[in-house]
């Protein structure tokens, strides 16, 4: 028997409208993060990561717009739910932080006000209540001085300060889907291992299941169980977190993987060159036919120009869309 | 006869300040901001770099370390004189840069370029590339048409672009190809020495082994020297022969490569390297707690002292321990750095 | 990209105002200044006379015509003077920073801070009437627009890359301001411009209505205006058909500056597709 799981996405299709013509700007994505879980979505710029989470908690606007597919949340679908109907879900069952904490907060609202709001909006208690929910809502992220910081505007916290009471405000209402979309880009690595680590603590400690979303595989790999790799529009490969670093079977993780300088590997195979991707990653408005990776491909043969792949199990466990894995 | 006594004094002290192979030399750099205090407040002081000496030889690479603010990008301005230092001096090839104040930029361009960070921002949207490779030749003194064409071409080549890209401009190429054609730019002129300033933290990450290739190769053919800027220590430990490492201004160790990787014996360079999130990576590092202090009100004493694990008393007081010998060309500012 | 209503409404206006005022001799249909017959004076428009005649019997149709190109050449000419005013101020103040970007900041708020129609007047008074002081007028007073553009266009430029890497390369200042700042930034400068040029050409005929700038006999749309007021009630065609060739040549540059706006406008321009 399986549970109904906490979110599933199923062959969602994005639409991006570009002068009146609709491309596909993200199409057969599918799938599923079950309560608790942790999840990561790891790709480029433009891979469709991102429009991915705001596809699920409803804030696509225009020109994008959801072409076809589901979204169950917890087994009913929420891709059609009225405006009102989304804003009671987000916030309150599906929280999101966002890369750059600054845009995110509002610069003329103090801090522990924009996280008493939530207690008033979704939980309906007082605003004297929700002033002390958010000193107790601060000090569960670790910020020192609670008491004091509530009443410090978005511009007096430093980046670090600014991400944790994005978190803060996400978790206030106690989610059970947390999406997190390049949380710590902007910071600096020190930082972002602090950040990192009160997130998961965090959401291990309340049951809160994880979306991340991030370029960085090893940071995403880090963080969640499981880990699914986009590449123009399409997910490639999804895995669990050790076997994608470890046995890639997608040219284009394997690629990643074995690209990027990673400490103690010059110790270890001296400074040689670099495995490189060739070429370029593809506009929205031209992906390729058949396989979208196969102009860059090392394995590619006359099927991957012309058939797109299927999505294949892997013996371990997990799924690819290639022709030629393994 | 000089010369030949000298190359056998290159690893001595920095006594042997003639040392042919020495291609640049900062020495006690600072770079001090006077910020004014807004109505009531004094004026205060921002220190930027705060004392930094660094040695470059031919032929090598150097990377500078650190988060945002540490100062390693002021640094990298001063040296292709886009800051004016405060204090402190720099020696390109033998000339100083900063005597007096006033620079021959035509002379520093032919010796030191800079790659920069955003390959969007950095290239002059309205004009081809042609013309962003010719305008410096001709400014410095290459008159002949077929002189300027040939090296225009040459460089295309050894950036991997084609002939034809010449005549586009620049948002017909991606991040990648701009970056390609920021660095050619950079050494159009035949420079020595190249600052590449973050050269692929904008790029996709699919991109990056490309450029880090391209620049290593560049440096073989083209026989440069870097400075290579960046945050990602695992870039960093791939392209430096030596790396500095610095926090608030100040380099707190420095070293080969190899020591600085696997014998790092700063609490902070322990700290970047535990904070690396990769899953196979294991390191018996702590990592730091807190985030960087306000530099205009930086901490008594060590600099990283309210973040560091292994902080005592002593470290919290004045002075700020020195830049010492660690092991043969390994230096450490920290205290403690012997027991760790 | 689908065309714009304004940009087109706009350009067709101003294309019609050129193209008036540069073939005026040949869709004239009598001369503006000569051909005055008191037999003809004050008669209504008819087929003969499009928009009537005025009290010297001249044609309005014909006046109007070469109005235009009166009208347009001080406006174009004194908006080209201050818009090389305002650039050269405004780029090199916020290139160059320091005291320099002090005083012309200075100058820039003390232009704003008086009514540059008075400020023409004041200068008109000194240098007399006629087509050059109405020039010079104009040209040294509506600068300050076109400065306060530059000089924040150079001020967001100067840190870019481009810029930074010119500097690296050993250009100077002078080459940096007109080879690397200057082309980016025609694109609002030349919406500012295109705007003034509508306040240059109102300017214009609010001087010649009060006698400075252009005088009678000849005829530049504000003179005419002038010339008719005393007779508004018994001859109303005498002001009618040169005020609305100022409002719909005034009308077509601000929908054109705004149509520019739309399509220079960097923030809507993508730069990668």
């Amino acid at each position: 028997m399986t549970a109904v799981p906490l979110i599933e996405v199923d062959d969602l299709r994005i639409d991006l409208d570009v002068q009146g013509r609709r491309v596909a700007a993200a199409d057969g994505i599918s799938f599923r993060i079950d309560r608790g879980e942790t999840f990561g979505l790891v790709g480029e710029s433009g891979c469709g990561k991102s429009i991915t989470a705001l596809a699920l908690i409803g804030l696509l606007r225009h020109p994008l717009s959801i072409g076809a597919g589901r979204i169950r949340f917890e087994g009913r679908e929420i891709q059609n739910l009225s405006p009102a109907r989304q804003r009671e879900l987000r916030g309150d069952r599906i929280a999101m932080i966002f890369q750059e904490p600054m845009t995110a907060l509002n610069p003329v609202s103090p801090v522990g006000r924009q996280i008493a709001e939530m207690f008033v909006l979704h939980k309906g208690k007082s605003w004297r209540e929700a002033n002390r929910l958010a000193i107790e809502a601060l000090a569960s992220v670790r910020v020192p001085a609670p008491e004091r910081r509530v009443k410090d505007f978005p511009y007096q916290l430093s980046g670090g300060m600014r991400q944790r009471v994005m978190i803060a405000i996400a978790l206030a209402c106690g989610p059970d889907l947390l999406i997190a979309d390049e949380p710590t880009t902007a910071l600096d690595v020190t930082v972002q291992a602090e950040i990192i680590e009160l997130m998961r603590d965090l959401c291990a400690a309340k049951g809160t299941a994880v979306l991340m979303i991030s370029h960085d595989l090893g940071l995403v790999a880090n963080v969640c169980r499981r880990v699914a790799v986009m590449y123009a529009g399409r997910i490639v490969e999804e895995q669990s977190s050790d076997d994608i670093f470890r046995n890639p079977a997608h040219p284009y993780t394997r690629g990643l993987v074995g690209s990027l300088p990673r400490l103690g590997s010059r110790a270890a195979h001296g400074q040689s060159r670099l495995q490189e991707i060739k070429g370029v990653v593809p506009a929205i408005t031209s992906f390729p036919h058949g396989c979208r990776f196969n102009p860059r491909c090392v394995r590619v043969t006359d099927v991957c120009r012309t058939v797109e792949p299927a999505v294949d199990l892997l013996d371990a466990g997990g799924l690819v869309r290639c022709h030629h894995h393994g | 006869m000089r010369a030949a006594l000298s190359g056998v004094i290159i690893m001595a002290d920095s006594a042997s300040s003639a040392a042919a192979d020495v291609i640049l030399r900062v020495r006690d750099l600072r770079v001090h901001f006077h910020l004014s205090g807004g109505l009531l407040g004094k004026p205060r002081v921002l220190r930027a770099v705060d004392g930094v000496d660094l040695e470059l030889k031919r032929g090598e690479c150097l990377g500078l370390v650190g988060e945002s603010g540490c100062g390693k990008s002021t640094v990298a301005l001063s040296i292709v004189g886009l800051q004016a230092p405060s204090s402190g001096s720099i020696e390109l090839d033998g000339e100083a840069v900063t005597a007096g104040g006033s620079i021959d930029r035509k002379a520093l361009a032919r010796t030191a370029q800079i790659v920069f960070q955003d390959p969007y921002a950095s290239l002059n949207p309205r004009q081809t590339v042609r013309r962003t490779l010719e305008d410096p030749l001709r400014l410095h003194g290459v008159r002949a048409r077929s002189e300027i064409d040939d090296r225009v071409a040459t460089m295309l080549a050894h950036v991997g672009l084609r002939a034809e890209h010449a005549d586009r401009y620049p948002h017909e190429f991606s991040g990648g190809q701009r970056q390609r054609i920021g660095i050619a730019r950079a050494l159009i002129l035949n420079p020595k020495i190249v600052v590449c300033d973050e050269p692929v933290s904008a790029l996709d990450v699919s991109i990056r082994a490309q450029i880090i290739n391209l620049l290593l190769e560049l440096k073989e053919t083209l026989g440069l020297s870097y400075i290579m800027i960046s945050h990602d220590l695992g870039v960093v430990e791939h392209m430096s022969d030596r790396v500095a490492v610095m926090y608030l201004g100040r380099i707190v160790e420095t070293g080969p490569w190899r020591e600085i990787f696997e014998r790092p014996a700063h609490p902070y360079t322990r700290a970047l390297i535990a904070a690396i999130p990769d899953p196979l990576l294991r390191v018996p590092f702590v990592r730091a707690k807190g985030e960087l202090p306000n530099p205009l009100k930086p901490p008594d004493g060590c600099a990283f002292s309210p973040r560091c694990r292994y902080v005592e008393d002593p470290c919290r007081r004045e002075p700020l321990p020195a830049l010492e010998r660690h092991r043969d060309e390994h230096l450490v500012r920290c205290w403690r750095a012997k027991e760790l | 990209m689908p065309l714009r209503f304004n940009l087109v409404v706009g350009g067709t206006l101003f294309a019609l105002a050129v193209f008036v005022g540069l073939f005026a001799p040949w869709l004239a249909h009598t001369d503006p200044v000569m051909d005055a017959n008191l037999l003809n004076a004050e008669e209504p428009p008819s087929w003969t006379w499009w928009f009537g005649t005025d009290a010297q019997g001249r044609d309005i149709y014909s006046r109007v015509v070469h109005g235009a190109r009166i009208s347009l050449t001080v406006g174009i000419v004194s908006q080209l003077i201050n818009t090389f005013i305002g650039v050269s101020l405004g780029l090199t103040a916020g290139y160059l920073g320091g005291w320099w970007d002090d005083f012309v900041n200075g100058l820039t708020n003390l232009m704003l801070a008086i009514p540059s129609l008075i400020f023409a007047l004041a200068i008109m008074a000194v240098l007399g009437p006629g087509l050059t002081s109405l020039l010079i007028a104009l040209g040294l007073t509506n600068w300050s627009f076109s400065c306060r553009i530059a000089r924040a266009s150079a001020l967001s430029l100067k840190s870019q890359g481009y810029v930074q890497a010119a500097k690296v390369l050993g250009y100077g200042n002078l080459r940096i301001m007109v080879t690397q700042l200057l082309p980016n930034m025609l694109g609002p400068i030349i919406v500012i411009g295109t705007l003034g040029l509508g306040s240059a050409v109102l300017a214009e005929a609010s001087l010649s209505f009060l006698g400075l700038g252009v005088r009678p006999p000849y005829p530049s749309w504000g003179s005419m205006l002038s010339e008719a007021r005393d007779q508004i009630t018994t001859a109303p065609w005498l002001s009618i058909f040169p005020g609305l060739a100022i409002f719909l040549t005034v009308l077509g540059l601000n929908l054109l500056g705004d149509g520019l706006r739309d399509i220079l406008d960097p923030q809507s321009r993508s730069t990668r597709v």
